[in-house]
């Protein structure tokens, strides 16, 4: 299930839209991730306060929507331009690859609510894809 | 059984009391076949359904979804024993539609993005976390009768 040239096309024009909005975005994400799968808090338990809208929340939403605007400027070869981020993830942060899914389900929401016209099912594809290409390449180096 | 507090009832009535079923239901079924196009091997025998467009003005498409969210309404209205309300719809899965029930989570995702999309910012952390266990819930129970 690889990009295809529509399928990054797609990708980096619906980019373009969301990006003036990437940190709210990921502020929103993260605080659904949070409340929906109550499971990803273990990997913050040392955050003061978890709450969406609170300072940790925020910060790390924009960190991990910067993380995705790098992808989308790396989208024709993920595997090698996310490396350091991958090595990041596997030896330092240990996240189980299973929440990259979880992540990106709450960005799709996210999406929907804040683009409900530009988030047709033909984008909506693309950029699953690109979310799933996405964590592929993060999962890389985890063994 | 599944515990539901008074505040998660009336959000999961409240979400389909305001739903327009012949709306949410096709758009929900569309999504699926659009995003995961593997799905589309349920409805061969539904005509042309060869690109987006073509699905996305199939009458039978249309039809299902709409079906689909009726039978979701009997969840709704009985959430206090989802699993003994659809059994015989477990069974029909399985036994005569043969759907891999995997396929039932990916509707759900489904449904969650475009009720996300029609309720907006009303759509909050705490009513998607309702809703979710709500889909999650009917999803189980729809996967109980295969053996």
């Amino acid at each position: 299930m690889s990009l295809t040239a529509k399928d990054k096309e797609t990708v980096k024009a619906f980019w373009a839209k969301v990006a003036p909005k990437a940190e709210d975005i990921g502020q929103d994400a993260l605080s659904r991730m949070l409340a929906v799968y109550p499971q990803t808090k273990t990997y913050f338990s040392h955050w003061k306060d978890m709450s969406a809208g609170s300072a940790p929340v925020k910060k790390h939403g924009a960190t991990v929507m910067g993380g995705v605007a790098d992808a989308v400027t790396k989208i024709d070869d993920l595997t090698s331009g996310l490396l350091s981020l991958s090595e990041l993830h596997a030896f330092t942060l240990r996240v189980d690859p299973a929440n990259f899914k979880i992540l990106a389900h709450n960005i799709l929401v996210v999406f929907a609510i804040k683009f409900p016209t530009d988030f047709t099912p033909e984008v909506h594809v693309s950029v699953d894809k690109f979310l799933a290409a996405l964590a592929r390449a993060l999962s890389e180096k985890y063994r | 059984m599944v515990a539901w507090s008074d505040q998660e009832r009336s959000i999961i009535t409240s979400i389909f009391s305001n739903l327009d079923y012949n709306d949410v239901g096709p758009k929900a079924l569309i999504r699926c076949l659009i995003v995961y196009p593997w799905t589309q091997r349920y409805f061969a025998s539904f005509g042309n359904l060869y690109n987006a467009d073509a699905i996305k003005t199939n009458p039978n498409i249309q039809a299902h979804g709409t079906k689909v969210l009726h039978g979701l309404d009997r969840a709704v209205k009985n959430m206090d024993d989802i699993k003994t309300t659809y059994a015989e719809l477990s069974v029909l899965h399985s036994e005569k539609l043969h759907v891999d029930p995997d396929n039932f989570k990916l509707l759900a995702d489904c449904l969650t993005i475009v009720i996300a999309a029609k309720m907006g910012s009303g759509f909050t952390p705490e009513i998607q976390a309702t809703f979710q266990k709500f889909l999650a819930v009917v999803v189980s129970a729809l996967g109980k009768q295969y053996h």
